[in-house]
């Protein structure tokens, strides 16, 4: 049930009619060539809401203009400028067209016509200036937990992850979801032995076996890879059996029925519980399937995430460009020594302190607090961490996106 | 405040959030029973008796069957549950194991 006393925020209303709680001017480079000099005009705003992303390779890929595509028009974002060198093979000018048919000012810099380095970080700084006055007056509208896209995903994890910021983090998501909400979760690789569990929550039988085969196909990627699923060390710190490691991480995502399987990129149709298939189709190429937490977090802002809810044991200190970051650190030693990179303490639950429920209850209130405006740890500091790599997929099969 | 933490309302096992020493006390579905051995932090012990080949339940999902009978404040870990996926391998003497 909606919570009627708490009041709704104003979001930013984008011409193609999705909502954000940021209003950012994005500045992309097309290439690593042309990452010096986009980063060069973003410092020049600093403390403002000007951030850098960008594509580093030279030659083309399918998933990595897609995402920009989708980076490029996400609701938080509300203007952007590209910064090419000229010869790579990115595709600017349909990136260009795609980005001006949202109805969002665009503008393109080559640097190899623009007068290089100099004269192009100058023309940019020029360009932001103009966007971040365009887009100061963008239309306001209401916007509530039925407008929300919130991703979760959990890195530098550690004992504590699953006994205290995973589950918490799981309530969270579940009064979310109950309120309208579309929930993303993903790590496929790491739901190895859960499959079968996680298949009886799908909203139809059809649904459930492809979220079995979606696992599927992530343990074959991770052992052609080499990886190993359960290690002795696991067992030292209380695990029993592979079925029990996954779920610590699989709890994450709560108890609501899944609605359906996206891929990044892929916008959830509706509210609901939305697993994301991280692991690319196909044979193994292009190495691991995510280098490292902020690759996951930018493919689920593609999928229109406005934020991620973070649980950490160790210690990670990561924010994102274009959406917020909301810290939750599971283990109470971590929380203490990092306090000022966190924003809720799950650690608490450790010590018995705060109920799950109460911390589930606390990490409910910064989405809204995050969505209405507030800005998180990571925010506050300016951390805008991206990474994008290639990637292929296949689209989504008909049975992973049911009508209900 | 509890040395334990009951993760979901239809588990049979609850989890130690610090080290434990044999022989305290915890409160489960049936009322208080002693530990019957010290359980390291993020161990698990049985919250009721469970019966051999009953499958042992946390996060309210289950993560293995009883190779054994288990009672009530017993450690449950590797030497006790069985994964219904892969065999879990372990070294005994890192395994956490009071009795190893």
């Amino acid at each position: 049930m909606p919570d009627i006393a708490k009041p709704n925020w104003q979001g930013y209303l984008r011409a193609d009619g999705r909502k954000g709680i940021r209003n950012t001017v994005a500045v992309a480079y097309l290439v690593e060539c042309a990452h010096f000099v986009a980063d060069e005009i973003v410092r020049n705003f600093r403390g403002q809401d000007v951030h850098l992303i960008g594509f580093p390779g030279c030659f083309p890929n399918d998933y990595a203009q897609r995402i920009m595509e989708q980076l490029g028009t996400h609701p938080n974002v509300g203007a952007v400028l590209l910064v090419s060198l000229g010869c790579e093979s990115f595709n600017r000018s349909k990136l260009a067209e795609v980005i001006a048919a949202s109805g969002r000012p665009v503008e393109t810099l080559v640097i190899q016509k623009s007068g290089g380095s100099a004269a192009t970080i100058a023309k940019g700084m020029d360009a932001v200036q103009g966007m971040l006055a365009q887009i100061a007056d963008v239309p306001r509208a209401p916007m509530g937990v039925s407008d929300l896209i919130v991703a979760t995903v959990c890195g530098g994890s550690d004992g504590t992850s699953g006994i205290s910021g995973n589950p918490a983090a799981g309530r969270a998501f579940d009064r979310l979801v109950a309120e309208g909400a579309a929930c993303i979760f993903e790590e496929t690789g790491e739901l190895i032995g859960c499959e079968h569990i996680m298949a009886e929550r799908a909203i139809t039988p059809e649904l459930g076996t492809e979220l079995t085969a979606c696992v599927e196909k992530a343990a074959r990627y991770y052992s052609t890879l080499g990886y190993g699923s359960f290690a002795a060390g696991n067992a030292t710190g209380g695990l029993s059996t592979i079925e029990e490691k996954s779920l610590g991480a699989y709890v994450k995502s709560g108890d609501a029925p899944i609605s359906g399987i996206i891929k990044p990129g892929d916008v959830p149709p509706r509210g609901g519980l939305y697993l994301m298939d991280v692991v690319p189709d196909g044979e193994v190429r292009f190495g691991f399937p995510n280098i490292s937490d902020n690759a996951e977090i930018v493919e689920m802002i593609a999928s229109g995430a406005h934020m991620t809810l973070f649980i950490t044991g160790r210690g990670s200190v990561v924010g994102s460009a274009i959406s917020p970051v909301i810290k939750i650190c599971a283990n109470p030693d971590t929380y203490r020594a990092l306090e000022g990179d966190m924003d809720v303490n799950a650690g608490a639950i450790i010590e018995g302190t705060r109920s799950l429920d109460q911390v589930a209850d606390e990490i409910y209130d910064q989405v809204r607090a995050t969505a209405a405006g507030s800005a998180t740890a990571s925010e506050s500091l300016g951390h805008q961490e991206f990474i994008l790599t290639y990637k292929r997929f296949d689209p989504i099969g008909p049975a992973c996106l049911p009508v209900p | 405040m509890s040395a334990f933490l009951k993760l979901h309302r239809d588990d049979n096992v609850q989890v130690a959030l610090r080290l434990v020493p044999k022989g305290s006390m915890i409160d489960t579905a049936n009322g208080p029973v002693a530990t019957l051995s010290d359980v390291a932090m993020a161990h698990k012990v049985a919250d009721c008796a469970i019966a051999k080949g009953e499958l042992v339940i946390k996060y309210g999902m289950p993560i293995g069957t009883a190779t054994t009978d288990i009672a009530p404040g017993a450690h449950v870990h590797v030497h006790n549950i069985a994964s219904r996926y892969t065999a879990t391998h372990y070294r005994a003497e890192e395994a956490g194991l009071a009795d190893a």
